[in-house]
């Protein structure tokens, strides 16, 4: 049984954007943050789909994009043996609501998603950064951040503790480009395969 | 120690800091404890001294080059990680496992958990002042890592689920003794029970401590024997039978109180029905592949790189490019020992993903330990702690 029509009909019935998106084997909806409260809400209140529980939130950062971070709250409902995906859209001056009014798990989880990407959330009790170091300066999973960061620690020997110090790399980080014809699965097409058609 | 609050007659509390080199923080967990005497208020972890960055540095590695980061997750069960990443790469790629492979995934996913489990509740054991369990379970461990050894090289940090099945087959020999292995853990296992089940002190400490109500293992995103501990019958290797666990037959242990006691007989008893599973998978085990026979993947076998140029090719582009996912979305799950383990992926068509998240269970659980511990004593703080299973590599990443 499918239960995406309960939810097309709340949507259509309250007036809430919400775009039917389609992920690999998961019912999904693209959701205009000013819609996720309610949605999450009713997902999780409605007796027919008890989403109870928040498996997941995190951030996705696409740089080309007009709102370059994409935010996905990963549902499961115990009853229906089912997951739920919502994704959301975001700028990088934008406030998305919290949900940890709904989801208590859902703390953390913005945390981290504010710690690696900058992203603020609207109304969650802490907002620190929660995985990186005291003290440190710019969200490490943004695509514009580099892998290898930008400062290294060491201990000093004559100062007698640990200090900062910009990266020094003794070899420039590679990143190998290995763009070619060779497509792996599904084959490959070189010029003049289709002659031989 | 610091003391907070005005006149003596106020109530004064007390903030502790906890860690992160105590040993019972079971890694380097920083707990900042606020304390009204012994009793607690508020118990804020500070986590990400183990943090490495793994997503991050998934994104610059091909698909085969980021199954090694997965071991190092939760170091102390790394194939169950290993077994989602491979399982939503092979989502992308609709690629078929051959029964052999998935066979020996369920049967080291299992030996898995009992290395999980045997870890956990050795541990917990000493925390809790007896240092017998640790040494008997340990044992036990030490002969599953060897178990490991021999199919992947290597004792803890395996890389031996791949994409398209696993690295290499069984060694001669091994399913043997395996199944020697199997027997006589059942009696090992007993006997660690007869020493904590109705333990004086073991029940002291555990019973009534750390209560989770089952709204509250849902609303804080618990999976896994956390979940079962609170009496939720819910197991995705029985809900969403992934591999060969359709197959198997296995039960599902719950809890009834949600308190730490009820978390450690969940682990005992998911021992046990490792144990039937591996018995079954040892009985079952079909012969043939062991590894997808998409070329495009799997790397060929030495012996035909020795006579065939187009194995060698591929061997080579295998090693230096990769293989290309088509673009997409996917969520790949595992029941994990610790909870429900999932790397939700991004690929953008070329060898490397393009964001690999990485659902750790551990996050989840140690984020319910300020609810848990308030109102308990300092000393249960450890009881808790333990009983979460609780490992940094995954929590920090």
């Amino acid at each position: 049984m499918e239960f995406s029509h309960i939810i097309d009909e709340f949507a259509k019935d309250n007036d809430l954007n919400i775009i039917p998106i389609s992920i690999n084997g998961f019912i999904a909806y693209k959701v205009a943050s000013d819609s996720l409260l309610s949605i999450l809400k009713f997902a999780k209140e409605n007796t027919e789909l008890r989403f109870t529980i928040l498996t997941d939130l995190f951030a996705a950062d696409f740089p080309a994009r007009q709102h370059r971070f994409e935010v996905v709250y990963s549902l499961l409902s115990l009853k229906l043996n089912k997951r739920l995906l919502f994704k959301i859209e975001s700028g990088e001056e934008h406030q998305i609501p919290s949900v940890t009014s709904l989801y208590s798990a859902a703390c953390w989880y913005e945390r981290e998603a504010f710690d690696m990407f900058g992203i603020s959330f609207d109304g969650c009790p802490d907002m620190r950064r929660i995985l990186t170091d005291y003290g440190f300066i710019g969200h490490p999973l943004r695509k514009d951040f580099p892998v290898t960061g930008h400062l290294q620690v060491k201990y000093d020997e004559k100062l007698e503790k640990v200090i900062y110090e910009p990266v020094l790399l003794e070899q420039e980080f590679r990143n190998f480009d290995f763009a070619s014809p060779w497509q792996g699965p599904g084959g490959y097409k070189l010029p003049g395969d289709e002659k031989a058609e | 120690m610091k003391e907070t609050g005005k006149a003596s007659t106020e109530q004064k509390t007390t903030t502790i800091n906890f860690g992160p080199q105590h040993p019972a923080a079971h890694g380097v967990l920083r707990l900042i404890l606020e304390m009204d005497g012994e009793v607690i208020n508020k118990a804020d972890p500070h986590i990400g001294l183990l943090h490495r960055g793994t997503e991050k540095l998934i994104e610059h590695k091909t698909y085969m080059q980021a199954i090694p980061y997965f071991d190092r997750l939760d170091y102390v069960s790394p194939m169950c990680q290993e077994h989602s990443f491979a399982l939503a790469v092979e989502q992308l790629l609709k690629c078929e496992v051959p029964k052999r492979a998935q066979y020996i995934r369920v049967l080291f996913s299992e030996l898995t958990r009992i290395l999980n489990h045997t870890m956990n509740i050795g541990t917990q054991a000493v925390d809790l002042g007896a240092t017998t369990p640790l040494l008997w379970l340990f044992e036990e461990r030490e002969k599953i890592m060897e178990f490991y050894e021999r199919v992947s090289g290597s004792r803890m940090h395996a890389n031996y689920f791949r994409p398209g099945g696993v690295a290499a087959d069984l060694p001669e020999g091994l399913l043997e003794d395996i199944e020697v292995f199997n027997n006589q853990f059942l009696k090992q296992l007993a006997d660690v029970e007869t020493l904590l089940n109705n333990n004086r002190v073991w029940k002291q400490r555990l019973v009534g401590i750390g209560v989770v109500s089952q709204k509250q293992a849902m609303d804080w995103g618990f999976s896994g024997p956390m979940l079962r501990g609170s009496g939720i019958e819910w197991d995705l290797r029985k809900s969403n039978p992934y591999e060969v666990y359709d197959e198997m037959e296995f039960d599902v242990p719950v809890g009834k109180g949600g308190d730490c006691y009820d978390r450690y007989l969940v682990r005992i008893e998911e021992m046990y029905q490792s144990v039937r599973i591996i018995d079954q998978c040892i009985k079952k085990m079909p012969k043939g592949d062991v590894k997808s026979l998409d070329m495009k993947i799997s790397p060929p076998k030495r012996s035909d790189m020795k006579d065939s140029m187009e194995a060698l090719i591929h061997h080579f582009k295998l090693y230096t490019e990769g293989y290309d996912v088509p673009v997409g979305e996917t969520y790949g799950v595992v029941e994990a020992p610790k909870g429900e383990f999932g790397v939700y992926l991004y690929a953008d068509g070329t060898n490397k993903p393009y964001r690999c998240r990485i659902k750790a269970p551990g996050f989840a659980h140690l984020q319910g330990l300020d609810f848990m511990t308030r109102g308990h004593l300092m000393a249960d703080v450890v009881s808790v702690i333990s009983s979460l299973d609780i490992v940094f590599g995954e929590i920090d990443r």
